[in-house]
């Protein structure tokens, strides 16, 4: 069976290497993996989406709207953007950091930031795991981190926290003085589930 | 070992392993990243971004004529750019293999229009590939020289977003060295005057008819037999999407070489199969053939013609499974439009521009095309590269032949379209004599698809200092006698300065110089302009009366809060370009730590 899993969030916010770790962790593994990345101009803090599918044999790099297994959020209102992907069998799983990047709308008074996105996410999710990445990051030292503690969630949700070693993939894919603080982001993410 | 790679990487690797020697593009997404990564190959290719995709091709063409393997890059529009050589390139032929990577844009993700440049390898009687992964994107480069040498024709390599931005794995080989073949001076077979092209199109004509047998027999196009209720004819990504969908529940004719197409496999495949379903993005390229041959198939009568092919869209075609749009959510949510980043040098321009009256203002191709929306609402036009200026130009004369005109053009572009195909359209106006206002937008750097240098910035792709075109002495040499360059952050130098050009009957260029705030600054950068980007603003919340001027500048960093009826700037995002400040009608901004 091919997984699917969404990364969501805004430019800047490590979605890129999370996904990049996510991946060739797979890969490591013998799985088949693909991975299709949208995102806008190259600007600050435009939406990005991130599609990861994995399995015996994956097809499409895309992952087809009500067929998400999981969305790992990195921000609210771009995971309430990408929530028409969530399978919708009531079985999909939503990661939800906390952490709210305010459109221009919003910062300019004209826009309000959707305030019931919780409520919305727990109508179509069967299970929702909300938490505030940034402010764990922050315990290890380096508030950067959050995206691996998203990642080491989203690696327990889907049971790949054993099946793979991960701080051997975080050890030959990051810059030498992040390893530690990223191996012990992913555990941290882990354990939090 | 496999690796992960995006097809513009796998494009790259592709170019290593094929002996390529020459490499030339200009950026333009989805495109950008192959030769980015085939720079990388520093020892053995020479890369080199060119101004426009017309250099760019033309310059392969010489490293082809000087007996290399060479490979030109574009985004789908830039082929526009570069037709002219690419029809008469495939009169001459090659000595050296070569190959025209097209990366077209089903959906339209960054580029002005969803044209399906296959029509161009038909047109211009080329062959053509079009690989549906990564692998696919490196192994099928090898080929295409293969054939371009033995056939003496160039050969167009058609890539789609997804096939450029989609990572799946991909093994590699070594790279075969492909020596340069001496050079032989044979002016019949390159120089394309009427006698000679002629001939050359009679053999062009041949060569092509010779490819009929490799189509009917290469592994990149073949059927793979199912279910044979249903038969589907395919090519690029569409091929993965139809998979997914249909699995082994229908036949598949996977097409990876498409010009010319295979036209008795296609016949066989058809002799097999019950009901045929043409699934392809964008034009009914493969649809028109297959019912030229008097084959009966379902395909653009059915399907979009434009946007993806994705497994959604062909379930909801042959299915019916619409996926109802989930209305609870629409309603809940709001944009997250692209906007100028802090400290952008084009917002104090934009932001004095967009308050001029009787102004048409004529816009172009780059990340300032965002002032044409709030709160700027600045551009009223936005064509194609270089098109501001000569656009604003035929405008402006037809102004000026009504009564009592009040309107005046400005024309804004950036530095690196300027360089593209902009210097054509300034000359004209030069030498055509309108009276409009020209604006390069010189942030030092070809910005919107991600940091790459160009003539002006002073470093090659390969990070090697370089000569600096200087516009300003450029705008000078074509005639123009009234040229400012100032500083965009200083609004009254802004303004001043647009007042003095509206106010002027002749023709003007005002150049604003600032450094992008996401460029990665050379040293001469950082002496220029004096270490940017290292301060920030503050709002003096006593002082601040809730006015939201501050806001009208559009700057990210600045918020506005509601309840306190007060603005305040995130110092993360603050970069210090001061032009909130010069807004604030009370003084409540100020530089942090002053």
């Amino acid at each position: 069976m091919t997984k699917n899993i969404l990364l969501t969030g805004v430019g800047g916010q490590g979605t890129i290497l999370a996904s990049r770790i996510l991946t060739l962790g797979l890969q490591d593994n013998g799985y088949d993996v693909k991975m299709s990345e949208v995102h806008g101009m190259s600007q600050r803090e435009g939406p990005v989406l991130t599609h990861v599918r994995f399995g015996e044999k994956v097809w499409s790099p895309v992952v087809s709207k009500k067929k998400a297994d999981i969305i790992i959020g990195f921000e609210e209102l771009e995971v309430l953007r990408n929530l028409e992907y969530l399978r919708d069998d009531g079985q999909g799983v939503v990661i939800l950091n906390r952490a709210r990047v305010n459109p221009i709308g919003v910062l300019s008074g004209k826009d309000v930031y959707p305030p019931n996105i919780q409520e919305l996410i727990e109508a179509r999710a069967g299970r929702l795991i909300a938490l505030d990445a940034t402010e764990e990051a922050e315990k290890l030292g380096n508030p950067r981190a959050m995206n691996i503690i998203l990642l080491g969630v989203a690696l327990k949700a889907l049971g790949l926290h054993e099946e793979i070693d991960w701080n051997k993939i975080i050890a030959e894919n990051v810059r030498e003085r992040f390893v530690e603080v990223n191996q012990k982001a992913l555990q941290l993410g882990m354990s939090l589930v | 070992m496999k690796h992960l790679l995006t097809g513009d990487e796998a494009v790259a690797r592709g170019a290593y392993e094929a002996g390529v020697r020459f490499a030339a593009a200009y950026p333009g997404t989805p495109s950008t990243e192959i030769l980015e990564n085939i720079s990388k190959y520093n020892d053995v290719i020479k890369a080199e971004w060119a101004p426009n995709e017309k250099v760019a091709l033309e310059t392969v063409i010489g490293a082809s004529i000087a007996g290399a393997r060479a490979l030109a890059a574009m985004k789908h529009v830039g082929l526009n750019v570069a037709a002219d050589p690419f029809f008469t390139f495939a009169y001459m032929g090659v000595s050296g293999g070569a190959v025209v990577i097209t990366a077209d844009e089903p959906g339209q993700f960054s580029s002005q229009n969803e044209q399906d440049n296959r029509n161009y390898a038909k047109a211009a009687m080329v062959p053509m590939f079009e690989p549906s992964d990564s692998q696919e994107a490196k192994d099928m480069l090898a080929d295409a020289f293969e054939i371009s040498e033995k056939h003496d024709l160039p050969v167009l390599y058609r890539l789609t977003t997804r096939v450029c931005h989609s990572k799946s794995m991909v093994e590699f080989k070594d790279r075969v060295e492909v020596p340069i073949k001496p050079y032989v001076k044979n002016i019949k077979k390159y120089v394309a005057v009427p006698a000679n092209a002629r001939v050359m199109k009679v053999k062009l004509q041949a060569n092509m008819a010779l490819l009929e047998e490799y189509s009917n027999n290469t592994k990149w196009n073949r059927a793979e037999y199912g279910d044979t209720k249903i038969g589907i004819i395919c090519s690029g990504d569409c091929y993965l999407y139809a998979r997914e969908v249909f699995g082994d529940e229908a036949s598949y004719l996977k097409l990876g070489f498409t010009n010319p197409l295979p036209a008795e496999m296609i016949k066989d495949f058809a002799s097999k199969v019950e009901k045929i379903y043409i699934i392809e993005e964008n034009d009914p390229y493969i649809e028109d053939f297959v019912r030229a041959l008097g084959i009966e198939c379902d395909g653009k009568n059915i399907f979009p013609r434009n946007g993806e092919m994705l497994p959604e869209v062909i379930r909801e075609v042959i299915y019916g499974e619409k996926i109802e749009a989930d209305t609870e959510l629409a309603e809940a949510l709001i944009g997250r439009p692209p906007t100028l980043c802090a400290g952008c040098p084009h917002r104090g321009f934009f932001y004095e521009l967009g308050r001029k009256r009787n102004v048409m203002v004529s816009g172009d191709i780059g990340c300032y095309t965002l002032a044409s929306g709030a709160p700027y609402n600045a551009i009223e036009s936005t064509i194609c590269m270089g098109a501001s200026i000569s656009a604003g130009h035929g405008a402006q004369q037809i102004f000026d032949t009504i009564e009592d005109n009040k309107m005046r053009v400005v024309s804004v572009l950036g530095d690196s379209t300027f360089f593209h195909t902009g210097i054509n359209s300034l000359m004209n106006v030069a030498y055509n004599k309108s009276n409009t206002v020209n604006v390069i937008l010189d942030n030092r750097i070809t910005a919107m698809t991600g940091q790459q240098e160009n003539p002006g910035s002073g470093m090659t792709v390969q990070g090697e200092i370089t000569e600096q075109v200087n516009i300003e002495s450029i705008v000078k040499a074509l005639g123009f006698h009234n040229v400012r360059t100032i500083n965009p952050n200083d609004l009254k130098e802004v303004k001043e300065t647009l007042n003095w050009a509206l106010e002027l009957e002749e023709p003007s260029v005002i150049i604003t110089r600032w450094p992008c705030a996401l460029k990665k600054m050379h040293e001469w950068d950082l002496v220029e302009f004096n270490n940017p980007f290292t301060t920030q603003y503050e709002v003096l919340e006593d002082v601040c009366i809730g006015c939201k001027a501050c806001t009208r500048t559009g700057c990210p960093a600045i918020v506005f809060q509601v309840e306190k009826k007060k603005s305040s700037i995130d110092p993360y995002k603050c970069v210090g370009c001061s032009v909130c400040a010069q807004v604030c009608p009370v003084d409540a901004i100020q530089l942090r730590g002053a």
